[in-house]
């Protein structure tokens, strides 16, 4: 180990170290964390081009700022769009930058959305729990000693050299957006509620509260009306569960989420969606839509074309001023469309592609 | 698309979004309901079917998370429902682990009022609890916290009204028909009864967890000294208790 490292100079509050989640012990209540949008990780780690299992950092809405201690490194930056410089210079967002000793990235705020990802290709070099790096803050597991980045963290580097000095890329152009509302399959308990309290959940326009964070999503909207007792006995959870505990105000289940839960659930959100859905800033407001699971694995076959179109369509970074140019326009353009728009669901940045 | 309520008879196999199918066999905390989930649960270990990711047994249903990727979930509750759900088989028989539990004062704050309420003494409150061989039905909503069943009835409890903000790791304590091992520290609402130096979860210990579904768990009273010696050992990674093996 060369003691490759990136330092961080200033963190907002809610980055942490991610890798695509810590799976296989559920049975044990151990939540798979990762990260909140899966799809643009996913487009960050193929950014990044490094060897599987990716790893890198989330970062929530707030800025972030790194040192290299690295002779090179590769990063690959997706998600919810923000101004990237590299010693003050300017870099396109969604692409894969070379970074050398001494450098210091700046991360701005996100424009719009709120998960940003920056994989680091070869990963980082912590100490794996449970088979996987994914911080999950409330049981104080993963990343750097289970808890959000601060000042003065050092991140080691597992092979910092090993996908380094290849060109620099970006996207053509920002990842293509599902528009609409977010999709949901129905159940597994949707007869613990009225129709009416179903048509309610399905026509509302529901806004995303401030007691929101990776755990879930508290939606505010009208009442949903219980058929019977908003309890069940306990059974399991997955990423995109939508509870609705007895004062009927649905809780979207997300990242951190608990393995088990005693509140019955009116539908689940679709794999395709859930960046989507997790991308809507607190404030904001979305709606949903009932498909079936035949139309869910649609869905998620276009997210996934998406996914490759985007890939495929990557240009050099240093040969096109004129291209960040662009880039910064389209960020700055849409960041300020997003910021009197009340429908964010259609606005809202790195569904992952 | 709304469905009537669920046939308590028949065991119910829903989609629950794309990436998990959920496999209900009752609505109630009981021993003969368990038992099938956690038989489901071992039938499906032993299938491995390509493309199941992992099962999460609870009291009453199964969820089988699986990669939608490489499986088509219409698929997987086609096969689910070829399984002759209703006659999975017995359960494994778990191990059988002796767990230690201070009793009373600091370690249970609730115990003297658990008496109270049901005309007993304290004693009678730990000899009632100390007596069952308890099962684990299912371990969740955090890592290794632990739901058992088997509660003798006389000292079902309604939980609190006023649930506790936070309460120890290693709390033992009863809601309703259940009995739970805390393995972290957090918010409840069930009655204090006492509390284990055992960590039932405990990341930088191999092997991190101890309890699974199935296990059998007896308690054992210990005294607050002998608490305070297994504490010690328990905080440097020692798992304190070993299983018995199922004959």
């Amino acid at each position: 180990m060369s003691g490759a490292a990136l330092r961080v100079l200033r963190a907002g509050p809610a980055v942490t170290v991610q890798d695509a989640g810590r799976f296989g012990r559920q049975r044990l209540g151990v939540s798979p964390a990762g990260p909140m949008d899966p799809w643009a990780f996913a487009l960050a780690a193929r950014l990044a081009g490094g060897p599987e299992p990716a790893s890198g950092l989330e970062l929530g809405p707030g800025p972030l700022e790194l040192e290299v201690l690295a002779e090179r490194v590769r990063i690959g930056l997706a998600g919810a769009p923000r101004a990237v410089a590299v010693d003050g210079l300017p870099r396109p967002f969604w692409s894969a930058l070379e970074l050398a000793r001494g450098q210091r990235l700046a991360l701005g705020a996100a424009g719009r959305g709120v998960w940003s990802y920056l994989v680091v290709a070869g990963g980082l070099a912590l100490p794996a729990v449970l088979g996987s790096l994914a911080t999950h803050t409330l049981s104080g597991i993963g990343g750097l000693a289970g808890r959000a980045l601060r000042a003065e963290d050092l991140l080691p580097l597992a092979a910092a050299e090993a996908a380094a000095g290849r060109p620099e890329l970006a996207l053509a152009e920002p990842p293509a957006e599902e528009p609409g509302p977010i999709r949901v399959i129905l159940g597994p308990q949707e007869a613990w509620f009225t129709a009416e309290g179903i048509a309610t959940f399905l026509g509302a326009e529901w806004r995303v509260s401030a007691r929101s964070d990776r755990m879930g999503y508290r939606l505010e909207g009208p009442r949903i009306a219980h058929a019977r007792s908003p309890n069940i006995v306990s059974d399991g959870i997955v990423f995109g569960s939508i509870q609705v505990p007895g004062m009927g105000q649905p809780i979207v289940l997300l990242a951190d989420r608990q393995s088990t839960g005693g509140y019955p659930k009116i539908a689940t959100v679709i794999t395709a969606d859930l960046g989507r859905l997790a991308q809507v800033p607190a404030g904001s407001a979305l709606r949903f839509a009932a498909i079936d699971p035949a139309e869910a694995r649609r869905a998620r076959a276009r997210a996934r074309q998406r996914l490759e179109q985007a890939c495929a369509r990557l240009v050099p970074v240093a040969a096109a001023g004129r291209l960040e140019a662009g880039f910064l326009l389209s960020v700055n353009l849409v960041s300020g469309v997003t910021a009197g728009e009340p429908e964010p669901s259609r606005g809202s940045g790195g569904v992952g592609p | 698309m709304q469905e009537p309520p669920p046939d308590l008879a028949r065991p119910r196999i829903v989609p629950v979004g794309d990436a998990a199918v959920l496999v209900e066999l009752g609505e109630t905390v009981d021993p003969a309901t368990n038992a099938a989930v956690l038989a489901l649960d071992a039938r499906l270990r032993a299938l491995a079917w390509p493309g199941v990711v992992e099962c999460v047994p609870t009291y009453r249903s199964l969820l089988v998370h699986f990669d939608p990727d490489a499986l088509d979930g219409a698929e997987l509750i086609t096969r689910l429902a070829a399984l002759d759900l209703g006659h999975a088989g017995p359960a494994p028989e778990g191990r059988l682990w002796t767990v230690p539990v201070a009793y009373g004062g600091e370690h249970g704050l609730d115990l003297e009022a658990v008496a109270a309420r049901h005309g007993l003494t304290a004693a009678e409150v730990v000899a009632l609890h100390t007596a069952p061989t308890y099962r684990v039905y299912m371990v969740g909503f955090i890592p290794g916290f632990t739901y058992l069943g088997g509660l003798d009835p006389r000292l079902a409890t309604p939980r609190r009204e006023d649930p506790r903000a936070r309460t120890p790791a290693g709390t033992i304590s009863i809601g309703g028909v259940q009995a739970g091992i805390a393995s972290l520290e957090a918010p409840s609402g069930w009655h204090l009864l006492g509390r284990t130096p055992v960590r039932t979860f405990d990341p930088e210990r191999e092997p991190p967890f101890l309890l699974e579904p199935g296990d059998r768990v007896r308690f054992r009273p210990i005294d607050p000294a002998t608490f305070a010696e297994l504490d010690r050992r328990a905080a440097a990674h020692d798992p304190l208790i070993e299983p018995e093996e199922p004959p």
